[in-house]
């Protein structure tokens, strides 16, 4: 609520930021719109959140399988070097090898994002204890039953600490976003930064950041549920 | 299934071969480009035929079947020796190629392509997936990748490859970059040891007293939230103000812009990792253990000091090789406030477009990021082996 109050009420603080910096002449930033920004924003975590999430939980689900659990230890392998790679420089690398715009962007976002989340995702079915698979197997349930209603519902809560680290990720890779022409909520910060102009950079920020917090609450609150439905589930 | 050992074929090794093979066919391995700010055009295979060829299909001949041979140790360190020797072949003969076309253009530019970078990362994976099945323990394998990899330092040393694009720009820009290397060491140490000094102590409060640790990882997470980028922002303002309301503050090269807001929030993100693995390293100590001491007739500071801090370590030391990774990716972002470093050579090449140039900055932080990592997970392998 108070992120959308601030987004469109940021023009209504031309007076306060005026104040703050007396000095300029244009105190709120105003190539577009805070609310189209926010959007912008938005659109691209979520257009690389959700291919990551489907890409990622998909290759941890193979890599657990028996036919893919040879392959384990050199994903692993490759997903600890990819995560010593700041997320700035996978974006850089990708910008001028594709173009300038939004999709380097995406793609940036999408390959870095998968990591978090299939990392979730082996440690998360990693946490099923044995016995649960073998008392379903016992139980007659087809594999695909087990992944379903045993494997995927237990290791539900690591999985998603594994999209919440992501989806936190990048929206801050999605402010850089804007140094290689995407137009996101960073776009304040950097014309901001670069022409001398603190009151942008202070509006973007705080927008950024808010939605960061916004974002991980809302995790915070799926995870609570998650927890929930689960006690209410082994009650039963 | 079989389990691996009684398998005839290695598939891991067979996927690992048929994607080099495929990024050799679908990609050029070298670009050329009239000059440095055009975007190259494949080199035709013909034009890379060199006196380094030996070295590419030797190792290539060994690589292609060994997915079909049994797994076993003969086995896997050939293509270990076999995948490293191939990377080098391919540096080699990219040096030797840009030699070639920059005697016949002075100002054109050979880069590596898109099936370089793949079949180096191929390589690679090849390599450590054999070593790490040559070598169970981490510290051993640590030194086998070290001596498997160090003959492409010396290939780099040597001058060979200094035609390459990359190379060149950093011939051109020496100085910049010596700066900048200094300046992001600079950084890191100026965020890892104050955050160090109050972290620790915080961690250990934050252990006996668990109101305290609730409300200090609360701020700590939301701090943690905050993407870099807006926390920099936020701190322009009121370091500006502090350094236009106290003159020694400003001399002291406190400002808005620059090294202070930089490392202040870098500092803030870093205390995060290295509370929480004071926390857990402290929490993962036996009771036992310290009821034992305590049962001896050691004083509480001497359990703490003989007990529990070195029982910790292990885990306290995973924490700073997780923060320093982190500094060192993040330390990047700040060069958009003017805090120097690779990243201002980053958004430098990314403003001209110059893709050589974001190579420039882009590979030492990967490369400084990769050392710390591989460095502290040696320490922390060494101190597991102690029973």
């Amino acid at each position: 609520m108070a992120l959308l109050a601030l987004a469109l009420g940021m023009p209504r603080l031309g007076p306060l930021f005026s104040a703050l910096y007396p000095e300029l002449d244009r105190p709120i930033y105003q190539q577009d719109s805070f609310v189209d920004l926010l959007l912008a924003h938005i659109a691209m975590v979520l257009g690389s959140s959700v291919p990551a999430v489907a890409l990622g939980v998909g290759a941890g689900i193979a890599l657990t399988r028996p036919w893919g659990r040879e392959f384990r230890p050199l994903v692993e392998t490759a997903v600890a070097i990819g995560q010593t790679f700041p997320p700035v420089a996978v974006l850089a690398v990708a910008a001028p090898l594709i173009g300038f715009g939004v999709r380097p962007a995406l793609i940036a976002l999408l390959l870095y994002g998968l990591l978090p989340i299939l990392q979730g995702t082996l440690a998360g079915l990693a946490t099923v204890p044995a016995a649960s698979r073998e008392a379903a197997q016992g139980l007659g349930m087809s594999t695909r039953g087990i992944l379903w209603r045993i494997e995927l519902p237990l290791a539900a809560p690591v999985i998603l600490a594994g999209i919440r680290t992501s989806v936190i990720i990048n929206i801050g890779t999605a402010a850089i976003a804007s140094t290689v022409g995407a137009k996101t909520l960073g776009s304040p910060i950097i014309v901001g930064l670069s022409g001398f102009n603190s009151a942008y950079v202070i509006q973007g920020a705080l927008l950024v950041g808010l939605l960061a917090i916004v974002a991980d609450q809302a995790f915070e609150r799926a995870a609570r549920r998650l927890g929930h439905w689960r006690g209410a589930g082994t009650a039963v | 299934m079989p389990p691996f050992s009684q398998r005839k074929h290695d598939r891991v090794l067979l996927a690992l071969t048929l994607l080099m093979l495929a990024s050799l066919y679908a990609w050029p391995l070298l670009t050329w480009a009239p000059n440095r700010l055009l975007t190259g055009h494949a080199l035709p295979w013909s034009r890379l035929a060199n006196g380094w060829h030996p070295l590419l299909w030797l190792p290539g001949m060994l690589l292609l079947p060994a997915w079909a041979l049994r797994p076993r140790r003969l086995v896997w360190l050939a293509t270990a020796l076999a995948a490293a020797a191939l990377l080098a072949g391919l540096c080699g003969l990219a040096g030797a190629v840009a030699a070639e076309e920059a005697a016949r253009t002075p100002f054109g530019r050979t880069s590596f392509g898109a099936a370089f970078w793949s079949m180096a990362l191929l390589c690679w994976l090849t390599a450590a997936h054999c070593l790490t099945r040559l070598f169970p323990r981490h510290s051993s394998r640590s030194i086998a990748h070290l001596l498997l990899w160090a003959p492409l330092g010396l290939l780099l040393a040597s001058g060979r490859m200094d035609e390459l694009s990359v190379l060149k720009e950093y011939a051109n820009r020496q100085d910049v970059f010596d700066d900048a290397l200094w300046r992001h060491v600079q950084i890191l140490l100026a965020t890892l040891l104050p955050a160090i000094a109050t972290g620790w102590p915080l961690g250990l409060l934050a252990f006996r007293r668990p109101a305290l640790r609730q409300a200090l990882f609360a701020v700590l997470n939301i701090i943690q939230t905050i993407p870099s980028i807006a926390l920099f922002g936020l701190l322009i303002a009121p370091l500006a103000w502090l350094a236009q309301t106290s003159p020694w503050l400003a001399r002291a090269g406190v400002g808005g812009i620059g090294m202070a807001p930089a490392v202040i929030a870098l500092a803030l993100y870093a205390l995060l990792p290295i509370v929480r693995s004071m926390v857990a390293g402290l929490e993962q100590v036996p009771a036992a253990v310290v009821e034992a001491a305590a049962g001896m007739g050691l004083s509480q500071r001497q359990i703490l000091l003989r007990v529990e801090l070195p029982l910790a370590l292990p885990v306290v030391l995973a924490g700073i090789r997780i923060t320093a990774v982190q500094t060192v990716g993040m330390a990047s972002v700040a060069a958009l406030i003017g805090a120097g470093g690779f990243g201002a050579i980053m958004f430098q090449g990314l403003a001209g477009s110059a893709l050589d140039l974001v190579l420039l900055g882009v590979i030492p932080v990967v490369a400084l990021a990769v050392v710390l990592d591989a460095l502290f997970s040696f320490f922390e392998s060494l101190l597991e082996i102690r029973p």
